[in-house]
């Protein structure tokens, strides 16, 4: 019985710390040990469905393509904390606060079938990534920190398509959230940003002012907010620019997407393939101006073979429309002359 | 009585306290094992050991380690095999990004991308490992075996790798690099130090490849200027595999049959290695010869220093642009030794060896071969010091020894 007490002490705490009673504001934050369950945070009422009316719901102006999944977005705050930002607009957040992004596909019924929901927590020390799988029956998710892959099969452009979707492992979100071997998140930026309840918005204005002067970003796929090389350029910020930064997970390639490229060589244009292996094809560059079908960056975008494929992760189908815009945006680069 | 309480006390104590003590994490393969390994490695804690079953692990995804200071250990290189046949994701079999990691005693079969990288990953030590795409030479296989890059303190000692389509061992953008006691076999190239400083290559076998041993640098990339390679006591013969990588990459322009190949580094040795048997020829001094953009490079190598290798057979298929020309021209091989003359004298290599040597005379970096005016390279009489050896941390050795 001695040996036992020990174990109840501990098991009794963590009961304590996560009698969550639908708001949220008694997460267990401080624990060393992730709860194994989502609804240890209670973010969520029993489902992906209803989530707490304390959290902070936004979209992206231009998001992350993962295989066509929807995405919902949450941010949730302690009670009397702000949000802060700083000079280019991405949000700096207090401790404690959650980021919570879920993932799932139509389903036949209506609504959203969710697959998983990633949760990003700042604590004290920085932030930890942690992906939780729903159950089959909805009610609940659990930690996976190992990921997992699910079988999907959902309609995009009259057809069904079948992917092996990929729930990532903890060190695979650490990878592209990773600015110098630390995780960070990646989508709060303000201008990239729309909240969905007006007084959302107003409330982060009113803790950073200067937010109001920066121009929203394009949209990717919607010609009114941008130009072509506008557009191009932040899809692939987006969905490259968290590793190739020099901070990032590709620094080592030389090839900067995330908007500090420094001339035409660091953005691809004209760049010889370093690392690239087989993905290389026959390709002699990452982007050849006018000809999208001799450059490296769309054979990549175009495959679905693990050791071609960018990017690396999250993606088991290939993006038709966001190839598109960059085949568009590298035919109309003038071609060089030799 | 009281006794017996403090025992029990003592003993809870101890099992609470246990998270903190290194551990070892065993894991066997069978159902599960890629969830099972991969979490595994991110429950690792600081000092643990996880520790693989003898078997094959089937896996379906990259694996990835980001906790310092632990061990992955195997059962022995042919014992302990991560098999990625079916991989359907990641651009590598195991990622490495955190520091003080040791790997060593497993095989890594067949991955789809690279097969063990590691990312700013210090003091990294590599030991008894297989990587090897088992069809042989392919361009389908993955581009590197080994690959450590953007890393301080570097150890690779006795591994075996075959089939990579670009390097079986590649370092790039590290400094302080040891590769020893390996072999390479039936890779594009054999092993390649890229764009890295301080670098020791010794007692290896590099055999079958299309290239042995390169040692390069590459412009627009974070870490340039490579410099202090020394490449000695190695066996670097019969690398005559035709080359298999896709066109776009740096090493489709290593010509088949290339014993050392430098280009555009500061301060090589090459010296104490059996080299022979390759076709276009032993050792190749040449400058980076496509356009490049990039004011802070420096495409000619410098200060190539040659001495005290034993050679055999060399060129009598050189396979490059102008090659087989000049080779009927000296009466039917091409030189064991060569250099493209870029830069004119003042970057010419001091060679002791004993063989033909030969200057190709080029005009630029950018010459074509066939435009070579080729006259021979004269034997130096003196050479400058040598370079230190490359010293590594204690713990780093402690491991190998």
């Amino acid at each position: 019985m001695r040996f036992v007490l020990p174990f109840v002490l501990t098991f009794a705490a963590a009961v304590a710390t996560s009698a969550a009673s639908g708001d949220p504001a008694g997460v267990p934050f401080a624990g060393a040990q992730s709860p194994p369950t989502l609804s240890a945070f209670g973010f969520f009422d029993g489902s992906a469905a209803r989530p707490s009316s304390r959290l902070i719901p936004y979209e992206l102006r231009t998001p992350l393509f993962s295989d066509y999944a929807a995405k919902q977005r949450f941010i949730y705050m302690p009670a009397g904390t702000h949000i802060s930002a700083d000079a280019d607009g991405k949000l700096i957040f207090p401790v404690g606060t959650a980021l919570i992004k879920s993932f799932g596909y139509p389903a036949q019924s209506g609504g959203l079938n969710v697959i998983e929901t990633r949760i990003l927590l700042h604590q004290a020390q920085g932030w930890v990534a942690l992906p939780y799988v729903w159950r089959a029956n909805g009610e609940d998710a659990d930690l996976r920190v190992g990921g997992t892959r699910v079988p999907v099969t959902f309609a995009h452009g009259g057809n069904d398509v079948s992917v092996n979707y990929s729930v990532p492992n903890k060190n695979q979100c650490k990878q592209c959230h990773s600015a110098a071997g630390n995780i960070m998140p990646i989508g709060p930026v303000w201008q990239n940003m729309e909240f969905l309840r007006p007084a959302d918005a107003q409330a982060i204005i009113k803790g950073a002012p200067s937010l109001t002067k920066l121009p929203p970003y394009p949209k990717w796929n919607d010609k009114r907010t941008g130009s072509l090389d506008d557009r191009a350029r932040q899809y692939l910020k987006v969905n490259c620019g968290h590793c190739h930064a020099a901070n990032g997970s590709a620094s080592n390639s030389g090839l900067f997407l995330d908007g500090s490229a420094n001339g035409a060589a660091a953005l691809g244009i004209g760049k010889r393939p370093v690392a690239a292996g087989r993905a290389s094809g026959d390709l002699d560059f990452i982007i050849a101006p006018g000809q999208p079908d001799q450059s490296i960056l769309i054979k990549r975008m175009e495959s679905t073979d693990p050791g071609i494929a960018m990017p690396e992760l999250g993606r088991s189908t290939v993006h038709k429309e966001g190839v598109e815009l960059l085949r568009e945006w590298i035919a109309a680069m003038p071609s060089r002359t030799h | 009585m009281r006794m017996r309480e403090l025992l029990f006390v003592g003993a809870a104590f101890c099992a609470l306290i246990q998270p903190a003590l290194a551990k070892t994490i065993a894991v066997s393969p069978g159902e599960g094992a890629q969830e099972r390994l991969q979490e595994a490695l991110i429950a690792a804690e600081p000092g643990d050991v996880v520790e693989l079953s003898a078997g094959r692990f089937s896996l379906s995804d990259g694996l990835s380690l980001d906790v310092n200071n632990v061990t992955v250990k195997g059962q022995g290189g042919l014992e302990t095999i991560l098999d990625f046949s079916g991989q359907q994701g990641a651009g590598e079999g195991l990622l490495v990004t955190s520091d003080d990691v040791v790997l060593r005693d497993f095989a890594v079969e067949n991955s789809k991308g690279d097969g063990i990288k590691s990312k700013g990953a210090d003091r990294i030590v590599y030991h008894k490992l297989r990587v090897e795409w088992t069809g042989g030479p392919l361009a389908t296989n993955g581009a590197y075996g080994i690959y450590p890059v953007e890393s301080k303190d570097v150890l690779i000692d006795s591994v075996f790798v075959r089939g990579a389509s670009d390097a079986g061992i590649y370092v790039g953008q590290s400094r302080n690099i040891i590769v020893r006691h390996s072999t390479a076999v039936e890779n594009v190239a054999g092993i390649e130090i890229e764009n890295s400083f301080n670098a020791d290559v010794h007692d290896n076998i590099a055999t079958h490849n299309t290239g042995g041993v390169l040692v390069f640098d590459l412009p627009n990339l974070p870490q340039m200027g490579g410099h202090n390679v020394r490449i000695f006591d190695n066996i670097i013969v019969n690398n005559i595999t035709p080359n298999f990588a896709p066109k776009g990459n740096i090493v489709a322009n290593v010509p088949t049959g290339t014993g050392v190949m430098v280009m555009a580094n500061r301060r090589v040795e090459i010296f104490d290695n059996v080299i022979g048997e390759n076709g276009t020829t032993n050792i190749m001094i040449v400058g980076y010869l496509f356009p490049f953009q990039d004011t802070k490079y420096d495409p000619l190598p410098r200060e190539v220093s040659i001495w005290d290798n034993q050679h055999s057979r060399a060129g009598w298929d050189p396979k490059f642009r102008g090659g087989a020309e000049i080779a009927a021209a000296m009466g039917g091989s091409f030189p064991a030794i060569f250099w493209d003359g870029a830069g004119g004298s003042e970057y010419m290599p001091i060679i002791q060896d004993d063989v033909a040597a030969l200057s190709l005379g080029l005009k630029d970096v950018t010459a074509d071969t066939a435009t070579a005016q080729p006259a021979p390279l004269v034997r130096a009489t003196s050479r400058p010091a040598g370079l230190p050896a490359i010293v590594l941390p204690d713990a780093m050795e402690a491991v190998v020894r």
